[in-house]
């Protein structure tokens, strides 16, 4: 060992020579990514499935989109250990199966707000229209900044078909007839969600809105290992 | 721009000897965008840590929280560690090759090409274009801009490599070596993505292969963006400040070596308890944890270098800051290793720990190693003395006070609310059921960083300060430093 770290020995020869130095370098980084991710991309045992994760539907991928715009994930994590407290707090823990369809993941690092998971059906629509509008009327105390934006500006449904296009490119199973008539039913579930809000005594017209869609999402979440299979 | 006048090579009044004249202009725009850009992100880095205790700091749809915290996190990143590790290269790899750099034209589409990309982030990201990957948030037009600016400089260095005129390559170029080729594997790698419009792309991959893919990334970002060249800082500009050869050259080749081969293993250890398969996260905590020895490797190279010479730390601000940047290396490379064991792991993921985990190694090491460096490469690039010692000190101590207790305050927060979320009373019910009741207790705790990362932002402005008048006090040209080798 001596004569290769002595300074003269074998190790100086190579600082002569930066190329092999290079190459050295690079095989030495690429060894642990490759050990512990081709097997994660290879073997399906890594990737289990569940029958009933379906999906998004447009509205429910436009609203998801729309998260990622405003950053919730610098402050709401999407990951429920399995912990006892955890499952206590939020619901069941999380499956790999569950973000099969997950582009990116959304898990993130850090919860300054809670785990939202399974907020899907925890909350009426309304509470959602009340609480991103004015946090502090649904929960007090609470550090969320308002994003009463959501509520005036309208959803940008244009580009869905490229969205899902690029999406069913990379795997997911959207078919022509889900592609084709995404904007039809993206606006559909809108005025569904719209309608609910309203009835509720929220305000009106809420249907073209982008928090029409965030809202899609946030009920969507967590809700398909519950779901019965059809 | 100006022209850089003198030619990297002249006849010298010896005819066997060339005159080599060094480009350490390109090092001063370096040196000097790192601290506008630092100023800037951390400015940026206070708006946020007062959005956390008083929501009314969030001003509207493009300054929220969400849309800034990622423009910190990129702006101190890229663009202050990053201006600082190129200032840092390129003046020590011309150097430590007896060379000019290879192309001058090429340090320059190198410097102006990563502020473009800079700008392009503090443009983007408030607008809500965001990958939402942490530290990868650019959309995919910037991520190609930076690839071609990376592999830009990596052809100037390795040119500037092959035309050394020194034969063998000290410590500092390994370290430069591996960063440069692991950042462009690194970037590439995680930036894998199918563009659906101009500012919109989807990852190749989902869910739990991406979130292993933007861990092996973010970890390694740290690894070879914040670890690996600010370890050749060290090693070039150390034993320079301390006029004292490296302690251990062994040392430096065991600890190279086991450096960049263990660290990318280590990132599945950002996901412990997730839906990533336990043999991965388990494989990431077991590497993590052998990863504090060639951590400590590099920590002990450098404090031993000062053998003989710690009474310099009286009059060299320099010094102090290094030994300060050296300690604080230390401490988070031993800190990584427990939070990724994960017992601990379950109690500080999530929570504010890791948030005082990263601005101990950010500030401390990255921060104070930069300052260190600018303080002595000021009066070197501009030929004139630094324009007040005192300010550099009393930079050095507002900077010590405001990171202690910027990663105190964030210790206790996280500890304490991480105790809360699992706190559970005798009948088997939890404690804190509400998720507020964590939350506000923590409240005076976000304040106190405010005023611990406030701190050290004088102190950052006190480094503008000093930096502006050392320029003001230099002749109007400074000549770039030259040397005579064999023709």
């Amino acid at each position: 060992m001596s004569s290769f770290l002595n300074t003269d020995g074998r190790h100086r020869t190579l600082e002569g020579w930066p190329l092999v130095f290079t190459t050295l370098t690079i095989l030495a980084v690429l060894v642990g990514g490759t050990v512990e991710f081709l097997p994660l991309v290879l073997m399906e045992t890594n990737r289990p499935t569940i029958s009933t994760v379906t999906p998004y539907t447009p509205l429910e991928l436009t609203g998801r989109d729309l998260y990622i715009r405003e950053g919730c994930v610098s402050c709401h994590s999407q990951q429920i250990r399995p912990f006892r407290d955890e499952i206590e707090r939020y619901g069941e823990y999380s499956k790999p199966g569950e973000s099969i369809y997950d582009r990116p993941f959304l898990w993130g690092s850090k919860r300054t707000g809670p785990d939202l998971s399974r907020v899907g059906g925890k909350y009426p629509d309304l509470w959602h229209v009340l609480h991103l509008e004015d946090p502090r009327s649904t929960s007090p105390n609470s550090l969320m900044p308002p994003y009463n934006w959501l509520l005036s500006q309208d959803v940008n449904l244009d580009n869905l078909t490229a969205k899902m296009n690029g999406l069913r490119t990379l795997g997911t199973p959207y078919t022509d007839s889900d592609i084709e008539g995404a904007v039809q039913d993206a606006k559909a579930q809108a005025s569904n969600i719209a309608r609910t809000i309203s009835a509720s005594g929220g305000p009106q017209g809420l249907e073209t809105k982008e928090i029409v869609a965030v809202i899609a999402y946030l009920q969507r979440m967590g809700t398909d290992l519950t779901k019965s299979q059809n | 721009m100006e022209k850089t006048s003198s030619p990297p090579i002249g006849a010298s009044s010896n005819p066997t000897m060339l005159t080599v004249r060094f480009d350490d202009q390109v090092v001063r725009y370096f040196v000097i965008a790192t601290v506008i850009w630092g100023f800037v992100g951390m400015l940026v880095g206070a708006l946020i840590a007062l959005q956390m205790p008083f929501w009314q700091a969030n001003l509207g749809q493009y300054l929220t929280f969400g849309r800034l915290r990622p423009l910190h996190t990129n702006a101190v990143i890229f663009a202050f560690a990053g201006n600082a590790i190129f200032a840092a290269i390129y003046y020590s790899t011309q150097r430590l090759t007896k060379t000019r750099m290879y192309s001058d034209v090429m340090s320059r589409i190198h410097f102006w090409g990563w502020q473009s990309i800079i700008v392009s982030a503090a443009i983007t990201l408030p607008l809500g274009i965001t990958t939402s990957k942490e530290y990868a948030e650019l959309e995919w037009p910037i991520d190609i801009l930076i690839a071609v600016i990376w592999v830009i400089f990596a052809i100037n260095f390795f040119m500037t490599l092959k035309i050394r005129r020194e034969k063998h390559m000290y410590v500092a170029l390994w370290f430069y070596i591996a960063t440069i080729v692991t950042v462009a594997v690194l970037h590439i790698g995680n930036s894998l993505a199918i563009p659906v419009g101009l500012f919109k792309s989807y990852p190749i991959f989902a869910g739990v292969q991406d979130a292993f893919v933007q861990w092996w990334y973010g970890h390694n970002a740290v690894a070879f963006f914040l670890t690996t060249p600010f370890l050749g800082l060290m090693y070039y500009f150390l034993p320079k400040a301390a006029e004292r050869p490296v302690f251990s050259y062994r040392l430096s080749i065991v600890h190279f070596w086991s450096l960049v081969f263990l660290y990318i293993w280590a990132g599945p250890h950002h996901l412990q308890y997730t839906s990533v398969p336990e043999w991965a996260v388990t494989l990431g905590m077991v590497f993590s944890v052998m990863l504090w020895m060639p951590s400590w490797g590099g920590m002990i190279n450098g404090p031993f270098t000062l053998r003989g010479a710690w009474h310099k730390l009286r009059d060299s601000v320099v010094l102090k800051m290094y030994v300060i940047g050296i300690t604080f290396y230390g401490m988070s490379t031993f800190e990584g290793p427990l939070l990724s064991v994960k017992t601990v792991n379950a109690l500080s993921h999530y929570t504010d720990w890791t948030i005082g985990h990263v601005h101990a190694g950010a500030l401390g090491w990255n921060g104070f190693m930069t300052f260190g460096m600018i303080y002595w490469l000021l009066p070197k690039l501009w030929k004139t003395d630094l324009w007040s010692n005192k300010l550099a000190n009393a930079h050095f101590w507002i900077g010590t006070i405001g990171m202690l207790l910027y990663v105190m305050a964030m210790y206790s927060a996280g500890v304490t609310q991480g105790l809360m979320w699992r706190a559970f009373d005798g009948a088997g019910s939890l404690i804190y059921p509400d998720f507020m009741e964590t939350v506000v207790q923590i409240v005076p705790m976000y304040w106190v960083r405010l005023v611990g990362g406030s701190l050290y932002l004088v102190g950052m402005m006190m480094l503008g300060l000093n930096m502006i008048m050392t320029i003001r006090n230099a002749k109007d040209k400074p000549t770039d430093a030259a040397i005579s080798v064999p023709a």
